[in-house]
């Protein structure tokens, strides 16, 4: 036990002492943290800001999602490590390397969470809608879109785990932040503390930006919290019904948890 | 011969003159070798990660035990970089094929995990009652009606954790054994950038051999009226 504690005293004074260097901005831990949450955001935003149109025109012409989803499927098969190597003739040892094919795979998690969220409003809300005039692109965009919202964020919280973890592989080709920890500073010294570190880093960074996207889904739907029939008031009682009620939601959802994995109390 | 090189004197006329010297198909690092071998640890490690997970997850899904455990795991595991875990244990354990094969069954278990568990538990409760009613034992009702028709949903764990472990077994190139990634690694230790993408394309051409592979096991192993179904399902 003892053995144990010193080695991970070890590690974090390893950590403390190489978390940066002043005057060589380029140096330590805190540079490839920043480095990984660059590599790992700039995908995430880009896959949403494709898949949100591709989506609405998918939910829209119901004929183009088929051939759109197996087109993302096949390249989600290509694992990403060839992919990497394959941009490298194209975008040389650019982020871009790294941002393209990390893009693509947030795809195949977010187009369909972007379609399927659509999909599942409920008929009267549209129909609601409808009786107050909004046309069909106002309804898209203004009430179906929020609607699905929840449904988007589960699938951005994958898809934001995926990638984060993800990122580490660039570090075959020179990026990939603290997978270049791992693999430079770590692997081919035969040093562990470095490994330890970037692996321990890594699953903080994904579960930090999970608990972020939690947040936002809470500021963004707020009639999720008002309503639903057990919400109401302050006070512990209220707070110890609505947590059961939550605890009670994951036996309905196996099936989207099945995908996501991610704890369905949340949603 | 050289269609490729006709139309462009750049990368892909290396490619495809590295694919189509003679050399590259015969000896102990030809291409049917390496192919081979990649197949053979991801063959292995699935099998092992599958040997784990399915009896762990039908127990898990079956009694509802430690369900909330298990699918909290599985979600740490996913944020865990392959590659930190995979140097890792080769820097613990030592070179050599058991610490790759224990890193990809590490990194193929929690799919196959999740998926398992949550097939078993998303059974209709009136699939289950009627199972029940129609006399079958606890051990009845799990491999004749859970098992069947969580098997699409097993399938895909499988699937994905089998992508995976071949993307990733590549990697293993970099702690000394073979496979495919002998030619991603040697070649960027060579500055040969046909051999990277050669290797590449290998892994790619295997990976989706391996998609194909599931969808075929999916028409053998899952029952006709439940294709339908899961296909709707994703």
């Amino acid at each position: 036990m003892n053995a144990a504690w010193d080695w991970a005293a070890g590690v974090l004074d390893w950590a403390v002492a190489n978390w940066s260097y002043p005057g060589e901005p380029d140096r330590g831990i805190l540079p490839r943290l920043l480095e990984h949450m660059r590599l790992s955001y700039a995908p995430i935003l880009l896959g949403l800001l494709v898949a949100l149109p591709l989506g609405l025109a998918c939910a829209r012409w119901k004929r183009l999602y088929p051939p759109v989803l197996t087109g993302v499927n096949v390249l989600y098969a290509v694992p990403s490590i060839a992919l990497f190597f394959l941009m490298l003739p194209y975008t040389g040892f650019s982020d871009w390397t790294a941002i393209v094919p990390l893009t693509v795979y947030t795809l195949v998690i977010l187009l369909p969470n972007v379609v399927d969220g659509l999909r599942q409003v409920p008929e009267h809300v549209r129909q609601a809608a409808v009786a107050m005039g909004f046309g069909p692109l106002r309804r898209l965009v203004f009430v179906e879109t929020p609607v699905a919202v929840p449904v988007i964020i589960a699938g951005l919280r994958v898809a934001s785990v995926a990638t984060i973890s993800m990122v580490s592989v660039a570090s075959l080709i020179g990026l990939g932040g603290l997978g270049r920890l791992i693999l430079s500073e770590g692997f081919r010294r035969q040093f562990d503390a470095p490994i330890v570190v970037g692996i321990v880093l890594t699953v903080l960074l994904a579960f930090v930006t999970d608990a972020v996207l939690v947040l936002a889904q809470r500021l963004l739907t707020p009639w999720a919290r008002r309503d639903g029939g057990v919400g109401g008031g302050r006070g512990i009682r209220a707070r110890r019904r609505r947590r059961r009620a939550a605890a009670a939601v994951p036996a309905e959802d196996a099936a989207v948890a099945a995908d996501l994995t991610t704890t369905a109390g949340e949603r | 011969m050289d269609i490729l090189c006709a139309i462009d004197t750049g990368v892909l006329c290396g490619v495809e003159q590295w694919f189509t010297d003679p050399a590259q198909w015969t000896g102990p690092a030809g291409i049917p070798v390496r192919l081979a071998e990649h197949a053979y640890y991801s063959v292995v490690a699935l099998l092992v990660a599958t040997a784990i997970a399915v009896p762990l997850g039908l127990l898990t899904g079956h009694t509802g035990v430690g369900g909330f455990l298990t699918t909290s795991l599985a979600n740490f595991a996913r944020a865990l970089p392959t590659i930190g875990v995979l140097f890792l244990i080769v820097l613990l354990a030592g070179i050599g094929l058991v610490p790759v094969l224990c890193a990809l069954v590490a990194l193929a278990v929690p799919p196959i995990l999740v998926n398992t568990h949550e097939g078993v538990r998303g059974v209709e409760p009136r699939l289950r009652d009627a199972a029940l009613g129609m006399g079958m034992r606890g051990r009845e009702v799990l491999f004749r009606l859970e098992l069947p028709v969580a098997a699409p949903l097993v399938l895909i764990g499988m699937r994905t954790a089998a992508v995976q472990v071949v993307a990733t077994a590549t990697i293993a190139a970099y702690v000394g054994v073979g496979g495919l990634g002998r030619y991603i690694v040697d070649g960027q230790a060579r500055q040969d950038l046909s051999m990277m993408l050669g290797g590449s394309i290998l892994v790619v051409l295997l990976a989706v051999a391996t998609t194909l592979l599931f969808a075929g096991l999916r028409r053998v192993l899952v029952a006709p009226g439940l294709r339908a179904e899961a296909a709707s399902a994703r």
